[in-house]
């Protein structure tokens, strides 16, 4: 069935794909978000720090004599110890003139007096972090404008930064594994609402078309909708045809059955022998036109049960002694006795209604061709496999039609003049073969006819 | 034995019910469920004959109200249709037997026969012929106290004389009314038959008259 339905992709795998995608990327901008932040809130604390030392360098200037003064507390360089013993330079200038320090350490042009200026530089391979700030000291001589830059190398903080970096990743790669697990997760359950759905579809009889009536998941609700308005629109035009076909067959049934008895009351009255054969080959048209017509049916109910069967423990026993109990009003009318000879219990797996109808056929077969005041012998066999056989006491078959009597249509030659349609036998063989068995013909040594289904 | 007959087709009601009749049974038609019901109601019936497809209603039906009101006169379905799963449908609803249209008489013949032994119990099957009991039903014949059970065929023949007593059969209405066309029974084979019952009743009040070139006759000496 599957093998006509084109296959795009995997819903499974979609989604699978696209879950772990989002999670890889939410993963990244985690890692860069945080790693930002981190960078973002170190700088600030070695910026509050280098501010504050440059601070207190500023604080001291004073103008003494004319000139301007500056001194180092001793705190303003030890606050700026760290771990990973950092470089620390300054410059001082008045005005443009460098009063002392590194001269590589340039005042920047847009810094306002009274305010702190922060720039990131590099210096010979160092990243170096400047604190810049100037004050205007009023003077004998006028204003004089004193600014004081220290630099500090960010050896410690990248330290710190690159700590705080691989936790990050670390937790970033385990928000990532564990999204990912989700999404796998996630994609088969949700495919697996599929899966229950086909299953329950699938495992259903040849004939069930009842709703699904399974709860599903609100987006498998269409699916599920339409599936069951096709089927019970399936159902509706099946129920349909198979009223069509009861409807048809009752119509012309009924008015056969009236001609048949009609015929068969006026041979009750008729003396004539050329009227008696003529009614009497009314009678055997009719049973022949309804025979076929039967077997016809069923042998087409046989051919589309085959594919698709509807298997069961079926008690083989139980099922031939309801049968033979329905035919032996008809045995009685020939006085033959139905013996069932089994041994011990005999299930099978298979569809009841298949098997009911091949035996049927044989039991059916059998009862016709014997003679009267025969017997008839069915009997269940469990080895070599598990096998029905119906012995009868007739004349048996033809050697030379034993291999072609099961074809269809065929009727052997010792049919004489009974009523058949030929279809029997293929019937019961075509059971045989959907079951994975096979009907066998053959002749009793001390005569009479044997046809065995075996399983 | 008195039959009820539900089939809406006049004509094949007709000639069944004539078929019946004249095998010494009286028979009440019915044409829809409405009227089988009222027979149903007013009068005991022996065994019913129903057909599925009623002009008021599907004959399942009537079938089903029928067992449900412990009605247990046997019902033998005569249906149009032959699949199998219609036939278990029909044992499963509590008909007795079915019968698919067109049938050979003798089969229902043999059908309701075997039916009503099922069903056994009723006494009415029960006939008193001089000193000789007949059951048709059981098949039993009762001679000089002993019991004699009767083949099929031996069984029907004796019947059919013993209904017709005192009127004289041919070979070939007797093959006629006894066996279905498909049987291949000789008129030779009739007279094995009359043998054996002419030795089931020995010595008892029955006798079996051949008449030459016109056939038998069912006479007792009372």
């Amino acid at each position: 069935m599957t093998a006509n339905v084109i296959v795009s992709g995997s819903l499974r795998n979609r989604l699978a794909i696209i879950l772990t995608g989002g999670a890889a990327l939410l993963a990244l901008v985690l890692y860069l978000v945080v790693r930002a932040l981190a960078a973002q809130v170190a700088q600030q604390g070695q910026d509050n720090i280098l501010s504050a030392s440059m601070s207190s360098v500023l604080d001291t200037a004073v103008i003494r004599d004319g000139r301007v003064m500056l001194d180092f507390p001793y705190s303003s360089f030890s606050m700026l110890n760290t771990q990973a013993d950092d470089r620390v330079f300054y410059a001082i200038y008045e005005g443009e003139t460098l009063l002392s320090g590194y001269d590589w350490l340039v005042v920047p042009d847009d810094l306002a007096p009274e305010n702190t200026l922060f720039e990131t530089t590099t210096i010979n391979g160092d990243h170096l972090r400047v604190a810049t700030g100037s004050r205007v000291l009023i003077g004998s001589d006028g204003p004089r404008n004193v600014s004081v830059s220290i630099a500090q190398t960010q050896d410690a903080l990248s330290n710190t930064l690159n700590g705080i970096s691989r936790n990050v990743a670390f937790l970033g790669l385990g928000f990532f594994l564990m999204s990912s697990a989700l999404a796998i997760w996630a994609a088969s359950t949700t495919s697996g609402q599929m899966r229950r759905l086909t299953t329950s579809v699938t495992r259903r009889g040849p004939q069930d078309l009842s709703p699904v009536t399974k709860a599903v998941p609100s987006e498998m609700a269409p699916l599920v909708g339409s599936l069951n308005t096709f089927m019970s629109r399936l159902d509706h035009t099946l129920t349909q045809s198979e009223d069509f076909i009861a409807e048809a067959a009752h119509r012309i049934r009924t008015p056969l059955a009236t001609v048949r008895s009609h015929a068969e009351a006026t041979l009750q009255r008729v003396d004539r022998e050329d009227n008696r054969k003529s009614l009497q080959a009314m009678v055997r048209a009719i049973d022949e036109s309804s025979r076929t017509a039967g077997q016809l049916l069923d042998h087409a109910m046989v051919t589309f049960r085959a594919e698709n069967l509807e298997m069961s423990q079926v008690d083989l026993v139980e099922l031939l002694q309801e049968l033979v109990l329905g035919m032996t009003p008809v045995a009685e009318m020939k006085d033959i006795t139905i013996t069932m000879k089994v041994e011990g219990p005999a299930t099978l797996l298979g569809d009841a209604i298949l098997l009911q109808n091949a035996l049927r056929n044989l039991i059916d077969n059998a009862l016709k061709y014997a003679p009267a005041e025969t017997r008839l012998l069915v009997e269940v066999s469990r080895s070599p496999t598990l096998s029905v056989s119906v012995y009868d006491e007739g004349q048996g078959f033809a050697p030379d039609e034993i291999e072609t009597l099961s074809g269809r249509f065929v009727r052997g030659k010792n049919m004489g003049n009974k009523v058949g349609s030929g279809l029997g036998l293929t019937i019961a063989q075509e059971v045989a073969v959907a079951h994975g068995g096979k009907l066998i013909l053959s002749n009793r040594p001390e005569g009479g006819a044997c046809v065995t289904l075996f399983f | 034995m008195k039959y009820l007959l539900v089939e809406d087709n006049l004509e094949l009601a007709e000639a069944v019910a004539s078929r019946i009749r004249l095998d010494g049974h009286t028979v009440d038609h019915a044409a829809k469920i409405a009227d089988a019901i009222a027979f149903v109601d007013t009068s005991e019936y022996d065994l019913i004959l129903l057909d599925i497809m009623l002009p008021d209603g599907d004959g399942r039906h009537f079938l089903k109200q029928h067992r449900a009101r412990k009605n247990f006169t046997p019902v033998i379905v005569l249906t149009a249709r032959s699949q199998v799963s219609d036939r278990i449908g029909l044992l499963d609803l509590g008909a007795d037997d079915y019968l698919t249209k067109p049938f050979d008489h003798a089969e229902l013949q043999a059908r309701c026969r075997a039916v009503l032994r099922r069903n056994a119990g009723s006494a009415q099957s029960l006939q008193t012929i001089g000193d000789v009991e007949f059951d048709a039903v059981s098949g039993h014949l009762r001679v000089n106290g002993n019991t004699i059970n009767l083949r099929n065929r031996e069984l029907r023949l004796l019947e059919l004389l013993i209904a017709n007593k005192g009127k004289i059969f041919s070979k070939q209405k007797l093959v006629d009314r006894l066996f279905s066309y498909d049987d291949d029974v000789s008129e030779n084979a009739i007279e094995v038959y009359i043998g054996r019952l002419r030795k089931h009743l020995e010595g008892s009040e029955v006798r079996i008259v051949t008449l030459r070139g016109l056939g038998y006759r069912l006479d007792h000496d009372s």
